[in-house]
């Protein structure tokens, strides 16, 4: 019997190997693996874990039918609360969330809940057993913009309610981030595949190569084509760069476009026709997800990688195992340091970057840590590209060319409810294009919250 | 899926498509520009809307073949489809927002080299039209070369060539044509738009620049999504950095930094050379020991 303080590890491709593919680096628990995991489940009457999850899965209820090696009761306990549970059970951040709250976790390790929601996940549709009910459809149309985590399960909802849903994506293949953001090393894109696939069973359309804004306006939507809603749940897509010398230069990208060249052109594959240019010494700044996607990408096509991140490891903004497995595939880490300006050699391209060392103040009203420069203490670190991972923006292709929605400031669509409702009638939105750079599961939970608060409201008007 | 309804070839490598993209073709205005993946393994490359038809549904793409992706998509024919046409991107012409009254009185100069003729033909068609004074330079290496060259010739008031080898008009470069219309031939303009490689554009800048002229150009940079989404395409544009996708493709050419451009659009040339080199490799049939 395992020690009941500690969680069953789960297999992962040893680090040596794994920086020489792409291939999943978690390998996730079997059958056995998965019941003894969760039979430390304390089946907690008030279960905390629940309450720290966006779309509150039951998890006390599905962990415990693992437990009875019940994978299908499990399957379907999850499947009421959540559309991608493939999905999030690899990418969301449980040890802020489900994880983070779990009692087992005060005196030892918490339930490894996101590895038993995978499990379920892939067991189950490794059996094809969790098969979506098409609905008879009320023949109201209903466009999604964007094929991301906010727009999948909005459509997954809506086509559930009856309606004929066209999701509506701007590149050629729908995914949104799942597709072009997360590397296949950290979500097999046959699993997001697989969800896009089970959505088309249900009668959702897919139409890729259109740029809402550009191809066609949401109000033509509306007007011409006869959609009764519309859900924008286009993400932010708009990279930042620091605005510092030399970050045009040659060998300078932001990790949207490394990740897109790599991830969705699948430029590290033969086969495929879009270059990538990897430099032998990478270096990545920022401290999120992202980050270690760009850095881990990097040391897979054959860099040496140091990531520059202005605060210390603590406050490192990523996924704990996405930094742990980073260091295990021999990133480097240099903390405290932050971008002044960007080195070229006379031929346009990047060869150093400059960096001033930071300190961490404490913050006056007890938050976050806040970070100044240390004067004079510049130094410099050669290297032969420079991906910037500052984290993005939502797009204002939308917003702009929509009259009567309402922006927030920095780019994000306001909401004239928390539902999804925006200031124009008949179109909701939902995930990092109303929030800002979020979670999967966040936008899963706002897709689905405005697949609902569109249900209602076509129900009292009369539509076509 | 987007089918091929037409395809002419304009000289030699350079050709002409017609394709059927109902969606693009409705929201087109000129100005704007389409990324076209050939096939499934493809990449997405940027090229200039030459034209297109709202009733047959068609837009209209002229493509170089230059590496190995703009290979595949000229070797397209009649009947085929192209994976993805995705479009109309950018913004449109800036004149687009001049009304008809105010384009009467403007005396417009198009400078177009090599496959640059192809965009600037529906801008100087409509301008022509709008009953603007319109004169254009093309310029191309040689003579086979030059595209277009009676279809612009129609719908434009004067017509200047001028090739590298002086094989049809002037020879030598653009800009000595365009010297030449404004100090010796008295030529007065108020606008000027260049399309074309990057150092032609540049060179008309400085060369307008003197004179004052307002001019704007068309950037042919790098790209990935065309959407705003991945940056390949900043360009820095009076000292700040735009990306071409999305506040572009078309800016003041007297504020954009042509060098940093020109530097920045070679930044895959090796990979592409390396590529086109593995491509004709795996096709090429080795004949050795075939008769033995």
């Amino acid at each position: 019997m395992a020690d009941a303080k500690s969680r069953v590890a789960a297999k992962e491709q040893a680090p040596e190997l794994r920086v020489k593919n792409f291939k999943e680096v978690a390998m996730g628990y079997n059958e056995e693996e998965a019941i003894a995991e969760a039979s430390r489940c304390l089946e907690c009457k008030n279960p905390r874990c629940v309450a720290a999850c966006p779309v509150s899965v039951k998890i006390p209820q599905f962990i415990k039918h693992v437990k009875d090696a019940d994978f299908l009761g499990a399957a379907q306990v999850i499947h009421e609360d959540s559309s991608l549970p493939a999905i999030c059970g690899r990418v969301c951040p449980q040890e802020s969330q489900c994880e983070g709250s779990c009692i087992r976790g005060i005196k030892g390790q918490p339930i490894a809940i996101g590895k038993l929601e995978r499990f379920v996940a892939d067991w189950s549709r490794e059996k094809g057993l969790i098969v979506n009910k098409t609905t008879v459809s009320n023949n109201k149309k209903v466009a999604v913009v964007g094929s991301g985590p906010a727009g999948l399960s909005c459509a997954s909802d809506l086509a559930k309610f009856g309606y004929n849903v066209t999701v509506f994506e701007a590149l050629h293949v729908p995914g949104g981030v799942l597709e072009y953001g997360i590397p296949e090393f950290r979500l097999p894109k046959s699993i997001v595949n697989y969800e896009i696939s089970n959505l088309e069973k249900m009668g959702v359309v897919f139409e890729p190569d259109v740029v809402i804004g550009r191809t066609i306006s949401v109000d033509d939507l509306m007007a011409k084509e006869g959609y009764c809603a519309v859900f924008i749940g286009s993400g932010a897509g708009l990279p930042k760069f620091m605005h510092i010398a030399g970050e045009n230069l040659n060998g300078v990208v932001s990790a949207n476009e490394f990740l897109t060249r790599v991830n969705l052109m699948r430029a590290f594959d033969s086969d495929y026709d879009t270059p990538v240019y990897v430099g032998k010494n990478v270096v990545v700044v920022g401290g999120g997800n992202v980050a270690m996607d760009a850095a881990r990408c990097a040391v897979r096509l054959g860099a040496k990688v140091t990531v520059v991140y202005r605060r210390s490891e603590k406050e490192l903004p990523a996924r704990r195992e996405e930094v742990v497995h980073a260091q295990q595939e021999g990133i480097a880490f240099q903390y405290l340091s932050n971008p002044v300006q960007i080195i070229g050699n006379a031929k346009g391209w990047v060869e150093g970057i400059e960096c001033v060392k930071m300190e961490l103040v404490p913050s006056k009203d007890g938050g976050r840590n806040s970070v100044v420069e240390i004067p004079n203490s510049n130094f410099n670190v050669s290297c032969d590209m420079v991906i910037m991972a500052l984290g993005t923006s939502p797009n204002p292709l939308i917003s702009s060319t929509t009259p009567g929605l309402k922006v927030e400031k920095w780019g994000g669509i306001s909401l004239s409810d928390p539902s999804g409702e925006t200031y124009r009638k008949g179109v909701f939105a939902g995930g990092d294009a109303v929030t800002g750079a979020a979670t999967v599961i966040l936008a899963m939970s706002a897709g689905r919250k405005a697949a609902k608060a569109i249900d209602e409201y076509l129900k009292g008007i009369s539509c076509n | 899926m987007f089918k091929i309804v037409k395809k002419q070839v304009l000289a030699p490598s350079v050709f002409l498509f017609e394709v059927e993209a109902p969606r693009v073709a409705n929201a087109a205005k000129p100005g704007q520009f389409v990324i076209v993946r050939a096939r499934d393994h493809g990449e997405r490359i940027p090229l200039t809307i030459a034209d297109y038809n709202k009733e047959l549904g068609t837009v209209t793409i002229v493509v170089q073949e230059l590496g190995v992706s703009t290979k595949l998509i000229c070797n397209a024919e009649v009947g085929d489809f192209y994976v993805d046409v995705v479009g109309p991107l950018g913004n449109p012409s800036e004149f687009l927002h001049l009304d008809d009254s105010t384009l009467k009185s403007q005396r417009f100069l198009f400078v177009a080299g090599g496959v640059g003729a192809a965009p600037i033909y529906p801008q100087v068609k409509y301008l022509y039209g709008k009953g603007a004074s319109v004169d254009v330079i093309l310029g191309a290496r040689n003579t086979e070369l030059l595209i277009l060259k009676e279809e612009i010739k129609k719908t434009c008031n004067n017509l200047y060539v001028a090739t590298d080898d002086g094989s049809e008009g002037h020879k030598g470069l653009v800009t000595d044509v365009l010297n030449y219309l404004i100090t010796s031939n008295g030529k007065i303009y108020d606008n000027v738009v260049t399309i074309g490689p990057m150092v032609m554009m540049k060179f008309v800048a400085l060369c307008t620049k003197k004179y004052g002229i307002k001019t704007i150009a068309s950037l042919n940079t790098l790209m990935v999504d065309g959407t705003g989404m991945c940056g390949a395409c900043r360009v820095s544009v009076g000292g700040v950095t735009k990306f071409t996708c999305v506040d572009g493709p078309e800016f003041d050419a007297h504020l954009v930094d042509f060098d940093e451009a020109m530097c920045r659009l070679n930044m895959y040339k090796t990979e592409e050379g390396k590529k086109l080199k593995e491509e004709e490799e795996k096709n090429h049939q080795c004949r050795i020991g075939r008769y033995a």
